[in-house]
């Protein structure tokens, strides 16, 4: 598994920017914050796009900037691809000749990223002959992506892909990006600010506040993390459990997942048996159970688990915020009055019942 | 009345391609420099490259001739270097030409350049292209229709240029002797047939010339928006 080491210092006039974190690139890392958090001056800095005035990179063992020591290697030679905000295909050359620029430029021996893999994973072959200015932005989109893994990148950063598309389009887009790791095993730094693409996507992710790092985790951990009022509209997330599809029960209109050996209940999905499905459970959807469940109950889905951690809820006065181990994190929100009659306290067993969704 | 002399027009077109020429290779790095540097003598610069268009030609004419001139600040090393100085002769008549069209040359190359931008240049060394590369293979193809603009203000401009000629080159016949300065001779010693056929010579071409630009521009396939 790859790993970046950054650290960057940049003084814009009212905006410090000042960033120090090791990531491992396994899987989609997520680089989250609002507008103005210096997201995308992050990924400008490690593709070499922006130079902060002091910074040290390094990508595993390789020195990409050490001001220090006077080395900035020109985002030419990173061998990362870069997917911007628009497309920025050219205009004066054809769908297929945009897609074999980096392409030709690569060195063959570094190529591992057949052409017509791409074309395939990105249903890119109907496009090939349509002129650059006639694609709709979701094709241009595709196409972007499609040159930048072509140039077979260590790294594949994505500065809000998604941004400048409708609904519509972002839908059809995102299953091309779930599918470009599990394919191609590229790892993938992607900054958003849209908190749905972060939860279907990323496996880790660096959280920014104001130009500095505020948290970095894997996502389970950073979006349980009761120290973090505030980072999502106060902990609507309860958990992201990655499941696989065990069974559908059609009679019901219903999806049986497994998540560690336990089963759980979804409104029924499109996906066949085997596949891996990540499902979102909310904290105000948990409701915690003391002493054995009862044997009979009209919630589906039920798990063991251990009261880590209580804290005030920060937006609201009369919640309180439960964090709990069901083999992986799980925030519960409920009323202060049902926690004083739970009488919750750390190491506690409880049962967590629970509604899922599915994030597709 | 004396036979056709065409010596003045194969002069001139020899002059105006050779300076087009020169201005691409010159103008082409400036007005790169003028489109993306964050300097802040960038506008220095612009004002000195638009000089030409406000001053009189004989104002920039007496300057080069002083300059270009056996002890002039140009013609003086010019001179030590290869034995003779540079006013009166084709090269100083280039150096001049080139001086005095740079406007039109390196203004619709700046204007394409800052209409191409950063971003694609960007796209391109993600994709590994070195900044020579992305400049010839994105930049430039991108800036086309600059170019075609560049060449042929470039061209026409130093075409129709008489004072700074005068100044500079004066009126040796087969050295110095263009297409505007022998219109003027023949129309002073009362050769109206020979000033009519060169000057209808030079109308009839700068407009065909114009006409094909304009065309072939609306047919070139970028779109630069």
């Amino acid at each position: 598994m790859s790993r970046l080491d950054a650290r960057f210092h940049i003084d814009y006039p009212g905006f410090r920017f000042d960033v120090d974190c090791t990531v491992p690139l396994d899987g989609t890392v997520a680089v989250f914050g609002s507008s103005g958090s210096g997201k995308t001056t992050l990924l400008r800095c490690i593709a070499g796009l922006t130079r902060a005035s002091s910074g040290v990179l390094r990508f595993d063992d390789t020195v990409w900037q050490d001001d220090a020591r006077g080395i900035f290697l020109p985002v030419e030679r990173r061998h990362v691809g870069f997917v911007f905000q628009e497309a920025r295909l050219f205009p004066h050359l054809t769908v297929t000749q945009n897609l074999k620029y980096g392409m030709k430029r690569s060195h063959p021996s570094r190529r591992r990223i057949a052409f017509d893999h791409v074309a395939d994973l990105l249903e890119l072959e109907a496009l090939f002959q349509r002129r650059v200015s006639h694609l709709s932005g979701g094709e241009q989109q595709r196409v972007a992506i499609g040159r930048a893994l072509l140039t077979s990148p260590q790294l594949l950063l994505m500065d809000e892909p998604l941004a400048s598309l409708d609904q519509q389009r972002k839908k059809e887009i995102v299953p091309f990006i779930q599918r470009l790791n599990r394919e191609l095993s590229i790892p993938v730094l992607y900054v958003s600010h849209a908190l749905h693409e972060i939860l279907q996507l990323a496996d880790h992710m660096v959280l920014l506040k104001e130009g500095r790092v505020a948290a970095t985790g894997p996502i389970q951990d950073v979006f349980s993390r009761l120290d973090l009022p505030g980072l999502v509209e106060s902990n609507v997330i309860g958990a992201i459990l990655e499941t696989r599809i065990a069974e559908h029960e059609p009679q019901f209109g219903l999806t049986r997942v497994e998540f560690l050996g336990r089963s759980l209940f979804l409104p029924q999905q499109a996906l066949p048996p085997g596949a891996p499905l990540r499902v979102q459970v909310l904290s105000r959807d948990v409701s915690l159970v003391v002493g054995a469940p009862p044997a009979t109950s009209s919630v589906l889905n039920v798990l063991e688990a251990t009261v880590l951690e209580v804290s005030e809820s920060p937006g609201d006065q009369y919640a309180v915020e439960v964090k709990l181990d069901v083999g992986c994190p799980l925030l519960a929100m409920i009323t202060r009055k049902s926690f004083q009659q739970l009488g919750l306290r750390p190491g506690q067993k409880v049962h967590a019942h629970f509604k899922a969704v599915a994030l597709t | 009345m004396n036979v056709m002399d065409w010596g003045p027009l194969w002069l001139t077109l020899q002059l105006a391609g050779v300076t087009v020429v020169v201005l691409l290779l010159v103008g082409t790095p400036l007005a790169w420099w003028l489109a993306f540097t964050g300097s802040r003598f960038r506008t220095l610069v612009e004002a000195v490259v638009a000089l030409p268009l406000v001053l009189p030609p004989t104002v920039l004419g007496f300057y080069l001739l002083v300059a270009l001139g056996p002890h002039g600040l140009i013609g003086g090393p010019w001179k030590n270097l290869t034995g003779s100085a540079l006013s009166f002769t084709f090269t100083g008549l280039v150096i001049a030409s080139t001086l005095y069209s740079l406007p039109f040359v390196v203004q619709p190359l700046h204007g394409a350049f800052e209409a191409v931008g950063k971003k694609p240049l960007e796209a391109a060394w993600s994709l590994g292209a070195s900044r020579l590369d992305a400049f010839l293979t994105v930049a430039s193809p991108m800036a086309v229709r600059g170019y075609l603009s560049a060449v042929v203000l470039g061209f026409a401009h130093t075409l129709g240029e008489f004072g700074v000629v005068l100044m500079v080159g004066g009126n040796i016949p087969g050295v110095t002797k263009v297409l505007s300065i022998a219109i003027y001779d023949h129309v002073e010693v009362l050769e109206y047939t020979q000033a009519h056929v060169l000057s209808a010579v030079l109308l009839l071409f700068s407009f065909l010339i114009l006409a094909i630009v304009y065309t072939v521009n609306r047919r070139l396939p970028v779109h630069v928006s």
